[in-house]
């Protein structure tokens, strides 16, 4: 039968506010499910033209798939969302790119003609389900040298990229953390980021933390406006010493979930929903496991060549900010400054957190509004190093733009 | 006024060390949408949903300590509104109801009352709107708390939402009579407060409390605190305008708080006076004198704390709830077989419905037997119907429905039905020798770990299983009429029962979902033989010449479900008449069978009366059969004996052992004859009325079991 490849478009993305992992945390005693739940009931409030009936699937990520992440996260989601039952759902696993996967992969079903709109988005409570819970590797990557222990350990890779680009310093990337916190703080008074956040009521018992009863989560809790390099420059750097990588120069460990309503553009026009971002290419990428922040290069330099395009028409950048090194290690290659306005124009990771599988949407909800505000920019992209050596890279095309829809 | 009531909930604490304290958390928190800081209370006990959040005087004083901290806020402008809700599935399910039973004086019962009016009050009076979030279950004192506030959100998957005081022989005390009416009327007020509360303590769902008013906004389970709070911001920045609708204070008013009493008369007949007290308040609340109505609940609380209805009402109560489901006397669970297979003896109506009972509750295979084919086939088709009656009101869906139909059969040859069953129940013909004729023909057929269980009234199951090769699994099952709605189940030991088959007994009645009470093999076992004595010593003054009607309002004030000649027609007189006769032959010095009705079953009569006008009037054919003599008695003559009789009957059968203690009666007249909870079955009224002491020389229960301690 004759097909046509469809445009997909981005038609609405929240989150949660991102929380500490750990028993101090906001989280602490909210259920990851709990989260991502929240999360998709708010996007369907927030978009009352789509109706829930038409949703064709339900793709949420985690990366530990297991207690509260597991029970195929995306159809038990579906029902505790109070979606109809006709809805399907089904979990993902990229790691850091758990979101930005559900994303393209159900992007590259709508395109196929296989659904209308889907639900993407991911959760990750790293308080509930710490970082290498119950993983079991297989005993040949040590002994068959298939990768370096490091691979195992993001802080350890993050050192090793450093190695690799020793002009990139602990200063560059301490200066990089302190701007990426205060063009978060700015994005905040200015009322950017809590459009797009959920409110989540948490539950506390323990009087040590803070106040016991039921609370209200309304903003981001790893924040740290006003850090300086000062402060960061005294840090642990706990992966080596004498190493580079800080608690401070790299996002922490953190909860939270992203939902995000993906849509072919026929039916979100048919059924007059917001067109906030229409999807150009994407591409993921392998490189060394010991190395895994350098995936952002080649595969942007994948999506970009499937999109005919050059990095100097991309005019909004959303990096993932797991670790500085690894941002300024994408800058350099692609001849960016530090410091271009370009980047993470709201701060990134490092303020806010980066729940592992859920922080694909963020970039995508953030660069979305920034489209919104900068219709002379016509291209973004939203990239991000993940675990085990791979890159994941999406652009977006902004669907305010005088030429948007036609030929470059 | 705070330190006033911090010293008198102290002085109540004292009485009440062992209360389980409710705390009251305060946290404070962002309003969305920027709408300012707001102090949030959770009433949290500290333990999860399985023990319900409830208020005695500890735990009203750390509520009044939270409000003590967020009065101060609200005063110096720290706060723009106060919220209250509670932990997990619960928001609060009231006072503490053994705090309540430990209570002596009236003037410590009017502290409590007081104490919570003080605590609760001060939640209107703060500086800012306050909203009261029922996140789940909330009864009583729980739904009183939020009646004080300003606002009330409600979640759509809350379950069970009542004002059950008056169910147990109380009134809303703690606002609940005064502001419920002043909220959504009196007609609403005395449906929540008078109708359900009567109708066997019914709840309301979510979306009631919302439709009726109560709540001003309702939202899903799901983020139902996160909504609930952008609603408390939209409303506090004025971008939500919460209406109600007037009450109606003219003739409405007066009209439902007469629908109250009419409702009150048709289940306590004026025997309890807890209603009565609460449509006092409601009626007098019309003016919305809000203190008025608070004093009058504190007095009426006071009064009924003192009282001997509120006791046997919370005796009863802890009777069903906690005896009725862990049965005294019941052997070892573990001792109990599996059942996966059930056959019935008898296709006949009441077969039919045990096969039912059993079919939906074990859902396993249910094979029924008769003496022929056409009975069988009315039986199946007997339990086929009632499937689809449930499939048509949507009780089961079609897959389930399928699945019953598909477990039911009959067939005629035993060896064929029973062959694989682990349970057999009898339900032929009351007669000796029919039933040991069945029971052996069962024996032959069926394995030999089988139950054999028989549903008689009042035959000897040691007898039945006398004549079998192992009579130790012989169990006497003992159901009530309707099966399917009165919830007691008498199981009775032979002689020779073992501890396997009580404990396999024991294990399906809890499956089937009814309280069963353990009963030794005595004639009639404990409800018939209670309700013949009492019936016949009726039938006896009848004799004797007291007038019919005399003798009926004797027993009125004892507020029954209905009257004993009502009861006898729908039991049947040829059945009431049968089971005298068993009782005649077991004891007759004190069961007498009245010629009078055994005249009225001779003629075929169905019962006394005629209805002709609407009301029960003696049918004059009856009239015309009676041969009464003229000893004639006042209503007080009459009461005195019948209760005297029942008294010394269940005297007699403590002695005997027939149930292990006096709460085994009580639970059996509750849930096997509809007796009330303002009688706490009987034993507790015969105490309080001195009827005990005069017959047996002393009390059933000591002094505080069911009444006022010591």
């Amino acid at each position: 039968m004759p097909r046509t490849v469809r445009d997909v478009v981005f038609v609405d993305g929240v989150r949660t506010p991102f929380g500490k992992a750990g028993p101090k945390g906001i989280y602490h005693e909210t259920r990851a499910d709990d989260l991502v739940v929240k999360a998709i009931r708010e996007l369907l409030r927030r978009n009352p033209n789509l109706d829930p009936a038409k949703i064709d699937e339900v793709a949420v990520a985690a990366t530990t798939q297991i207690g509260d992440q597991g029970l195929t996260l995306g159809r038990t989601a579906g029902i505790l969302a109070g979606l109809p039952q006709s809805v399907p759902g089904y979990s993902i696993d990229r790691m850091c790119a758990g979101a930005l996967t559900a994303v393209t992969t159900t992007a590259g079903s709508i395109a196929f003609g296989a659904y209308d709109a889907v639900i993407a988005g991911g959760v990750e409570h790293m308080g509930r389900h710490p970082m290498g819970e119950g993983v079991d590797p297989n005993p040949r990557f040590v002994s068959e040298k298939l990768v370096d222990e490091s691979a195992l350990f993001m802080g350890m890779t993050a050192e090793n990229l450093h190695d690799r680009y020793p002009h990139i310093t602990k200063e560059r990337a301490d200066k990089f953390a302190v701007g990426s916190q205060e063009k978060a703080a700015k994005a905040y008074a200015n009322g950017k980021i809590q459009q797009d956040l959920v409110p989540i009521s948490v539950r506390n018992t323990n009087a040590e933390v803070g106040e016991t009863g039921w609370g209200l989560v309304t903003a981001d809790e790893p924040m740290r406006p006003g850090t300086t390099l000062e402060n960061l420059a005294g840090l642990k750097t706990p992966f080596r010493t004498h190493g580079r990588v800080t608690a401070g120069n790299a996002a922490g460990l953190n909860d939270g979930a992203t939902a995000s309503i993906i849509a072919s553009e026929d039916f979100a026009r048919e059924n007059d929903l917001p067109v906030k971002m229409r999807l150009v290419s994407y591409a993921f990428a392998g490189v060394e496991p010991e190395v895994m922040g350098y995936g952002p290069i080649p595969a942007t330099e994948k999506a970009l060549a499937k999109a005919g395009l050059g990095i100097e028409d991309i005019n909004l950048f959303e990096i993932n900010e797991a670790f500085a090194v690894q941002v300024l290690a994408f800058l350099d290659h692609y001849g960016i400054a530090d410091d271009d306005p370009r980047v993470n124009q709201y701060g990134g990771a490092i303020a806010f957190g980066h729940p592992l599988a859920s922080s694909g949407v963020r970039l995508m909800t953030q660069l979305a509004r920034q489209f919104e505000e900068q219709p002379e920019v016509r291209y973004g992209l939203t990239t991000m190093c993940v675990g085990f050596g791979m890159g994941a890279t999406v652009i977006w095309e902004n669907p305010h733009h005088k030429d948007a829809g036609g030929d470059k | 006024m705070s330190t006033t009531t911090a010293e008198l909930l102290k002085g109540a604490s004292e009485l009440f060390p062992d209360e389980v304290v409710t705390s009251a958390h305060v946290r404070h928190l962002e309003l969305p949408h920027g709408a300012g800081r707001f102090a949030l209370i959770t009433l949290d006990n500290g333990f999860d949903h399985t023990k319900p959040t409830t208020f005695g005087p500890g735990s009203l004083a750390q509520l009044n300590a939270a409000i003590d901290q967020v009065e101060a806020e609200a005063k110096a402008g720290e706060i723009v509104g106060v919220g209250v809700t509670g932990k997990p599935f619960i928001f609060a399910v009231g006072a503490d109801l053994k705090g309540v039973e430990l209570l002596k004086k009236h003037e410590d019962a009017l502290a409590i009352g007081k104490g919570g009016h003080e605590v609760f009050k001060r939640l209107a009076a703060l500086a800012v709107p306050t909203f009261a979030y029922y996140n789940g279950a909330a009864m009583g004192g729980g739904v009183e708390v939020g009646l004080h506030c300003t606002y009330r959100t409600v979640s759509k998957a809350l379950p069970a939402f009542s004002l059950p005081e008056v169910f147990l022989g109380l009134v809303p005390g703690w606002g609940g009579c005064t502001l419920l009416p002043n909220l959504i009327g009196a007609d609403r007020a005395v449906s929540v407060i008078i109708e359900n509360s009567l109708n066997q303590n019914k709840q309301l769902k979510g979306v009631q409390v919302f439709e009726l008013g109560i709540a001003d906004a309702i939202f899903e389970g799901a983020d139902f605190l996160e909504q609930s709070l952008v609603w408390t911001a939209q409303v506090l920045k004025g971008d939500v305008k919460v209406e109600r609708p007037d009450v109606d204070r003219g003739e409405g008013w007066d009209q439902a708080v007469a629908r109250g009493r009419f409702i009150a008369d048709g289940k306590v007949h004026g025997a309890a006076p807890a209603a009565y007290r609460a449509l006092d308040i409601i009626a007098a609340s019309k003016n919305g004198d809000l203190q008025a109505g608070f004093d009058a609940e504190d007095q009426a609380l006071a009064d009924l704390i003192m009282g001997g209805e509120l006791r046997s009402g919370i005796y009863a109560f802890n009777l069903v709830q906690k005896r009725g489901k862990r049965p005294a006397g019941a052997p070892s669970k573990d001792l109990a077989r599996p059942v996966t297979k059930v056959g019935v003896v008898g296709a006949g109506l009441m077969a039919s419905q045990l096969a039912l009972l059993f079919l939906r509750r074990l859902e396993v295979p249910v094979v029924l037997t008769d003496i022929d084919q056409e009975r069988i086939d009315k039986g199946v088709g007997y339990v086929h119907a009632e499937i689809d009656k449930l499939l048509g009101k949507g009780r089961i869906n079609q897959d389930k429905a399928n699945r019953l139909k598909g477990l039911v059969s009959g067939v005629l040859d035993k060896a064929e039905g029973f062959a694989d069953a682990d349970f057999v129940i009898e339900a032929v013909f009351e007669e000796i020798g029919v039933k040991q004729q069945v029971f052996a023909e069962v024996e032959a057929v069926a394995p030999a770990h089988a139950i054999l269980a028989t549903n008689t009234s009042s035959l000897s199951v040691t007898e039945m299983a006398s004549k079998l090769k192992h009579p130790e699994r012989v169990v006497g099952f003992h159901f009530f009429n309707p099966v399917a709605v009165l919830p007691l189940l008498e199981i009775v030991r032979g002689e020779q029962t073992d501890d396997a088959a009580l404990a396999t007994a024991f294990g399906v009645a809890k499956k089937l979902k009814k309280t069963a009470v353990l009963v030794k093999d005595a004639p009639a076992f404990v409800v018939n033989r209670i309700l013949t004595r009492f019936m016949g010593e009726i039938q006896n003054v009848i004799d004797e010449g007291t007038p019919v009607d005399v003798a009926e309002k004797a027993i009125e004030p004892l507020g029954l479900p209905m009257s004993p000649l009502v009861l006898l027609e729908l039991v049947g007189p040829a059945i009431g008449l049968h089971v005298s006769e068993t009782l005649n032959r077991a004891f007759p010095e004190r069961f007498k069978v009245s010629p009078n009705l055994k005249a009225v079953v001779e003629a075929g009569k169905r019962g006394f009366y005629v209805y002709d006008s609407g009301k029960p009037e003696l049918d004059p054919e009856v009239a015309a059969l009676l041969k009464q003599g003229d000893s004639v008695l006042t209503q007080e003559q009459v009461r005195e004996r019948v209760l005297d009789a029942v008294a010394q009957e269940i005297g007699l059968m403590l002695d005997e052992g027939v149930v292990a203690e006096a709460q085994d009666i009580d639970l059996c007249l509750i849930t096997g004859a509809g007796w009330p909870f303002h009688l706490g079955g009987i034993t507790p009224y015969l105490d309080r009325e001195g009827v005990s002491e005069r017959v047996n020389g002393k009390r059933f229960l000591a002094q505080g079991v069911a009444s006022v301690p010591a």
